[in-house]
């Protein structure tokens, strides 16, 4: 076994009731180098570090660390940090109302008898050392999150790792902070600490990192070399798309033809959100299918969140059919004619214990007021009528609708938003972990839609399905819009490419 | 298969329809209770027509001690019944509200002094005022529970450490008394009908939070709210607003109570009013079924098992247990009922039932 090798992860396997998350991943890590894990969502990068820092056990393969010869048994965190592996999460898990040195030595001190003054100053070294702008004495929470990960980190190396994993720890940055963290991670990897980076930026990974390994559905695609591998070859990789056989799926759609006179249904001017996306100009017209597309974490939720009103929305300008209009929460969209399938479906559509009956009506029952409920009579009829209209298979429409699969659960949740009779119906990830024919009937439905004049905005992880319905599509790029293409750009091979960015 | 397999089915699906029916369990309760009474002494369901001190013709008997004094507590678990569906959490404020809302009743009624020849107010006018401040402080723990998201027993921990003495307050600290006899029409009798007034209160309230049910959305709001928080707001709904709605018109409820309470007795007793008619209020939605985590309620059940706790109380008394022996009596009695129905213990009951169905069919 080569010498510099610190992580050696062997065919491992982890099953989960009724998925296989994990399917004979390998993965190795060597002494002093920046190594980031990609992969979209589902790829199995989270499964990997948890059966790496034994929070989850594995069905099958081999851990070596160090170079030795015996695989090793990582049955809970606290192995992990014994044998030298420690995390540092996107949440600060230190304790806020301590001070940095408490911090630091936490559950760390031998015997009952603690010697204060010796703690501060070891603190104090070790600060120093990483270039740290803390106090010991300073109350964590005092500190920004930047420190405060920095600390963790600080914390983690002190105790003499040799892996250390930082999973999003720039999610919550700002540039300036992101570059500490960097000048910091290069510091841990001239020491020769092997760094495991799970990030979505693209653009961080080829600032710092030398080595990218590429998981997609639970298996490993490739580790590469970061010069071997430019930024188009990571997107097609991580997305499944091999660059050669891009035999460029045009989509089958009518290129939109816009009337000159007519106004757009919908427009943004300079928009943002709390949820952190940069402003974006937007605009779609009537009868349009257009999508957002970009890799997980990329700002395409948010922007639509931002135009429905669900995040708080902190600037821009918004008209509907050409005239201006405030949408500070999702009520006064669905007033003006707006509709949001929300990408969790879980969490943000449906109502689990009310009745199928029930969930389709909630929406346009709101936007009907307080003192006009539908009566028994009516729900009735609209359940059966949207049951019937997009095949919800259900026992009945009184069935809770969490006692649905995740299809028709969706489908209830659509013809919800489809009862409101929206002019503008936002569909985020509508197609998720769902059964082909249920992706192909939404698709279907989507442009049948639009051709009755209702703008849809569409969005999906997945390309083909994005290239078959939308006649345009905005690219998003670590929360910026970065590009929007139409016509002839309309092919996997200028999407990736933009989504790249940077090197072409 | 014969004819007489498919009506045999037909009544066993019935059967189940009834039983999985929120409302059983209370009401299984109930005819247990009746039941016990019919074998114990038959003359529990006497009902004798008598006069009063008045003169007024009056009905009395243990069913009707039954019916008048559970009206405080169905009042208040149509109120309870909303506040736990929207807020997943319970109110336990009530009894220090009732206090309130009672003395400032009495303080609009009596105005300065304390014991008034004759009414200071018209009693329709104390009602309002006192509705207004029950409200008021509804919306206080409702805020405290929407916007600043403290959890609901915690935000109405402050009322009922507090109400008490604010009751007190607003009647500086002295104890007044009515001498009005129209005063004593809402806790007692009207002259000429012989069944107490609370009984019409309380199905006064009945029907008109079942009305409200019927021509308002605040079934499917609060349900929607209390169910899921983030998904109702997608839908529209300001889930804060919605919560201390819920909570005001627990107040309403409390005002109403505080009415009866302090007619029935023309007067006040700041510490022993409605005093631990929280608990029962819970108790009494527990008892219907609902989920105290929230979500989805059924009104009629929780109404149900506030008469179920009442005619428990009151049978204990028949069987001249001992007052101060009366809550050991009635926890044992509570902790199997709220066994019985609890969902675990259903699921757990319902899963039993569909294994002897098939190991027969297998037979």
């Amino acid at each position: 076994m080569e010498d510099n090798i610190v992580l050696k992860m062997r065919n491992i396997h982890k099953i989960f009731p009724g998925v296989r998350a994990l399917q004979g991943v390998d993965f190795t890590l060597r002494k002093g180098e920046i190594h980031a894990l990609m992969g979209e969502n589902g790829a199995g990068k989270s499964t990997l570090i948890k059966v790496l820092t034994g929070v989850y056990g594995k069905e099958e393969g081999e851990i070596f660390l160090d170079g030795n010869e015996g695989a090793v048994n990582i049955h809970s965190p606290q192995d992990a940090q014994k044998m030298g592996i420690s995390t540092v999460y996107q949440e600060i898990t230190l304790c806020p109302n301590l001070s940095v040195a408490e911090n630091m030595f936490i559950g760390r001190t031998a015997g009952a008898v603690q010697n204060w003054k010796k703690m501060n100053t070891d603190t104090e070294k070790i600060l120093q050392s990483l270039d740290i702008p803390a106090k010991p004495t300073q109350q964590l929470e005092s500190c920004s999150i930047a420190v405060q990960q920095m600390i963790a980190i600080a914390r983690a190396v002190d105790m003499d790792c040799k892996v250390l994993i930082l999973d999003e720890p720039t999610s919550s940055l700002d540039e300036q902070e992101v570059a500490k963290l960097f000048k910091l991670m290069r510091d841990l990897r001239s020491r020769g600490v092997g760094i495991i980076f799970v990030t979505h930026f693209l653009d961080q990974v080829y600032e710092v990192c030398d080595r990218i390994t590429v998981m997609r559905d639970g298996k490993l695609v490739g580790e590469y070399e970061i010069k071997d591998l430019p930024r188009v070859q990571l997107v097609s990789k991580m997305l499944g798309k091999e660059l050669d056989d891009l035999s460029d799926i045009k989509g089958d759609q009518q290129a939109f033809k816009k009337d000159a006179k007519a106004v757009p249904v919908f427009e943004a001017e300079n928009l943002s959100s709390d949820a952190g996306i940069k402003p974006f100009d937007f605009h779609i017209e009537k009868g349009e299918v257009n999508g957002f597309t970009g890799l997980l974490g990329s700002g395409r939720s948010e922007c639509v969140r931002a135009i429905f009103g669900a995040d708080r929305v902190t600037s821009g300008h918004v008209k509907v059919n050409g005239k201006s209009v405030k949408i500070s929460k999702p009520i006064d969209a669905m007033k003006n004619g707006i509709a949001y399938l929300p990408e969790d479906r879980k969490m943000d559509g449906i109502v689990g214990d009310l009745s199928v009956r029930d969930n389709i009506i909630l929406a346009q029952q709101v936007l009907k007021g307080f003192f006009k409920p539908f009566s028994k009579a009516e729900a009735n009829k609209v359940a059966d009528e949207y049951i019937k209209l997009l095949n919800i298979k259900t026992a009945s429409k009184d069935t809770p609708i969490k006692s649905l699969s995740g299809g028709n659960q969706q489908k209830v949740i659509l013809a919800r938003w489809l009862f409101t009779h929206p002019e503008y119906l936002i569909l985020d990830e509508p197609t998720r972990g769902i059964d082909v024919g249920t992706k192909v009937d939404i698709q279907k439905l989507v442009l049948k839609l639009a051709s009755e004049g209702m703008s849809v905005t569409f969005i999906s992880s997945e390309l083909d399905e994005m290239l078959r319905t939308c006649s345009r599509l905005v690219v998003m790029r670590d929360r910026k819009m970065v590009g929007e293409l139409t016509g002839e750009d309309l092919n996997q091979k200028t999407v990736m490419s933009t989504i790249a960015g940077g090197d072409k | 298969m014969g004819k007489g397999e498919t009506v045999k089915a037909n009544n066993t699906n019935f059967l189940m329809k009834v039983v999985r029916n929120q409302c059983f369990i209370p009401l299984a309760a109930l005819l247990l209770l009746v039941v016990i009474n019919l074998v114990a002494d038959p003359g529990f369901f006497k009902i004798t027509l008598g006069y009063n001190a008045a003169g007024n013709p009056v009905l009395s008997g243990f069913l009707i001690t039954i019916l008048d004094s559970g009206s405080e507590l169905a009042i208040l678990a149509i109120g309870m019944t909303l506040v736990t569906a929207a807020s997943g959490g319970q109110d336990i404020s009530v009894g220090a509200a009732v206090a309130i809302a009672g003395s400032v009743l009495l303080r609009v009624l009596c105005g300065d002094n304390s014991r008034p020849e004759t009414l200071q107010a018209p009693i329709i006018v104390a009602f309002l005022v006192s509705c207004v401040v029950a409200m008021l402080f509804g919306a206080f723990n409702g805020v405290l529970v929407a916007y600043f998201k403290i959890q609901p027993m915690i935000a109405t921990l402050i009322l009922f450490t507090a109400g008490r003495s604010i009751a007190a307050w607003i009647n500086n600290n002295e104890l007044p008394v009515i001498s009005d006899p129209s005063f004593k029409y809402y806790g007692e009798f009207i002259p000429g009908i012989p069944i107490p007034t609370p009984v019409f209160i309380a199905a006064a309230c009945v029907i008109i939070i079942g009305i409200v049910l019927k021509v308002t959305n605040l079934r499917i709001y609060t349900q929607a709210v209390g169910i899921n928080q983030s998904s109702s707001r997608l839908n529209g709904l300001n889930p804060a607003l919605i919560k201390v709605l819920a909570f005001v018109i627990l107040g309403l409820c409390v005002a109403v109570v505080g009415l009866i309470k302090v007619s029935r007795i023309s007067s006040i007793n700041y510490s022993v009013i409605a005093k631990d008619i929280e608990m029962d209020a819970i108790l009494a939605v527990a008892l219907g079924g609902n989920a105290l985590s929230g979500g989805k309620f059924n009104m009629t059940a929780s109404i149900i098992g506030a008469y179920v706790i009442q005619f428990l109380t009151t049978t204990l008394y028949k069987f001249q247990v001992q007052s101060d022996a009366l809550p050991a009596y009635k926890a044992v009695v509570v902790i199997i009922l709220v066994v019985v129905s609890a969902p675990t213990v259903r699921e757990y009951f319902s899963n039993f039932t569909k294994k002897l169905k098939l190991s027969k069919e297998v037979a």
